[in-house]
């Protein structure tokens, strides 16, 4: 939306006491670009989103995010929170604050971290709240609301950011089946804005639908990327292929 | 055995009340005192400072392991002896400074575990829109905490203000010691401690109520 700047992430590197769950990844996103991640369970799909913001510390690599470059193994306290700052993060589970109403919990960050007043902040959060057909919620606590009105304030949070890079965690995998057409529409609203997204999900078909570009992760690596007509319907690796036999 | 002096009770009851406000003042001062400490302390548990770790476990384990009466005169009666400017240091004051020592080392180690038990999504959500640690805390993990911790602090608060009696031992004409001055005059020692335990008890339950509302406050979000 309002990014100009690109992404890159290069020798990303990611460890959980002796097993290495991400190895020597290296990826570029164009502004604008929506890539989308795939791959067998555990092999660090979720682990490379949570070590672009730092919920999960990369041990070795360095995160661009425009005009912030941080390198793991020097990254101070003010790097972690500026990459924070430039990307939005869509929970699996959702993650709304629980103390927090439906608006509360979008104009949250937009008080605290980016100093808006909270006439501005309420405005906007409206605006998301419309756009997000959850006006009459706006007063809602999460734990009154379904999984997919609160996976959409999750989405709405993340929109209210500006981020130059909106991140999804498997952002269906925890919904129930009825709730998940709701949200993948949300999100394919979010991708017409030209909105940069990196999202991991096993939604073969939105993928197809909304990715630029797909990224097939196995075992800590990249191992092929490609438009989704490639990397879909004529696969190279035999990894690769495999997986989506069996998904599809 | 004799019958109660019903009149003698009836008319100490104005006397004694006039007390109440002394009794909750010392109580709600170490109540706000001892919160505070206590969640600075219980922050500081949690995320483990290095160095000021130490000295706050070895607070809460000097403060919970030796009794409030002990504390109270070692406050009073000691420590003016060996720091000059606490020479003047009232009985009031010593109390609401031992109740508060002495309540906030047991309210860390509660509001520190409410703190660990609220979700690990929470944490994760504050720290991903990018909140500072304090901004966390304040708005988003000690608010939840609270809610778990409130039924266990107010029990304490319960606690604190019975524990304004052992002023008394200080020398402060408070509810226990009006009643022992009462008693000592009247003989009527039965009576008197029957009435101000009377007095205690009606303003516990008092709290007991205020608590429930307090609970229907702290959970409006959890409301389904």
């Amino acid at each position: 939306m309002t990014s100009t700047s690109g992404i890159s992430i290069s020798g990303l590197n990611k460890s959980f006491g002796d097993t290495s769950v991400l190895k020597d990844i290296s990826l570029e996103i164009a502004p604008g670009e929506r890539v989308v991640v795939i791959g067998p369970s555990g092999t660090g799909k979720s682990t490379l989103l949570r070590c672009l913001n730092f919920l999960d510390a990369p041990d070795t690599g360095v995160i661009r995010v425009g005009d912030l470059s941080v390198d793991a193994k020097t990254a101070s306290r003010a790097d972690i929170l500026g990459l924070r700052r430039r990307t939005a993060f869509v929970f699996q589970n959702y993650a709304l604050f629980a103390n927090k109403t439906a608006r509360e919990n979008i104009t949250q960050a937009l008080i605290t971290v980016k100093g808006q007043s909270t006439s501005d902040a309420n405005a906007r959060a409206d605006a998301i709240l419309r756009e997000t057909g959850l006006s009459e919620k706006a007063d809602a606590y999460p734990a009154a609301l379904s999984g997919g009105q609160q996976q959409r304030v999750g989405i709405g949070r993340a929109m209210a950011l500006d981020a130059d890079l909106m991140l999804f965690d498997e952002p269906t995998s925890a919904l129930d089946p009825e709730w998940v057409g709701e949200v993948l529409d949300l999100m394919r609203r979010v991708a017409e804005e030209r909105q940069t997204m990196l999202i991991v999900t096993h939604e073969m078909q939105f993928a197809r639908e909304i990715a630029d570009r797909i990224v097939f992760m196995s075992d800590g690596h990249i191992v092929e990327q490609g438009p989704p007509g490639q990397l879909l319907d004529n696969p190279e690796d035999p990894r690769t292929k495999s997986f989506l036999r069996r998904v599809t | 055995m004799r019958a109660l002096d019903f009149e003698y009770m009836w008319t100490l009851v104005p006397v004694l009340v006039g007390y109440i406000p002394l009794t909750l003042f010392m109580a709600l001062v170490g109540m706000v005192c001892a919160l505070v400490l206590a969640s600075l302390m219980a922050v500081e548990r949690v995320f483990r400072v290095p160095v000021l770790d130490i000295f706050v476990r070895l607070f809460i384990s000097f403060f919970r392991g030796t009794p409030l009466l002990v504390q109270l005169f070692l406050f009073y009666y000691g420590l003016p002896q060996v720091l000059s400017f606490l020479t003047n240091i009232n009985g009031v004051t010593a109390t609401i400074m031992g109740l508060t020592l002495h309540f906030s080392a047991y309210m860390a180690e509660s509001i520190r575990a409410a703190i660990l038990g609220v979700d690990r999504s929470q944490w994760e959500a504050s720290q991903a829109v990018g909140m500072t640690q304090i901004q966390m805390m304040s708005q988003i993990i000690l608010p939840q905490a609270a809610r778990v911790a409130a039924p266990t602090l107010v029990n304490y608060f319960i606690d604190m203000i019975k524990g304004t009696s052992l002023a008394f031992t200080l020398g402060v004409t408070e509810l226990m010691g009006a009643t022992q001055k009462e008693a000592a005059g009247s003989f009527l020692y039965f009576e008197a401690f029957l009435v101000v335990a009377a007095i205690y008890w009606i303003m516990v339950e008092a709290l007991a109520f205020a608590q429930r509302r307090l609970e229907i406050y702290l959970n409006k979000a959890h409301a389904r």
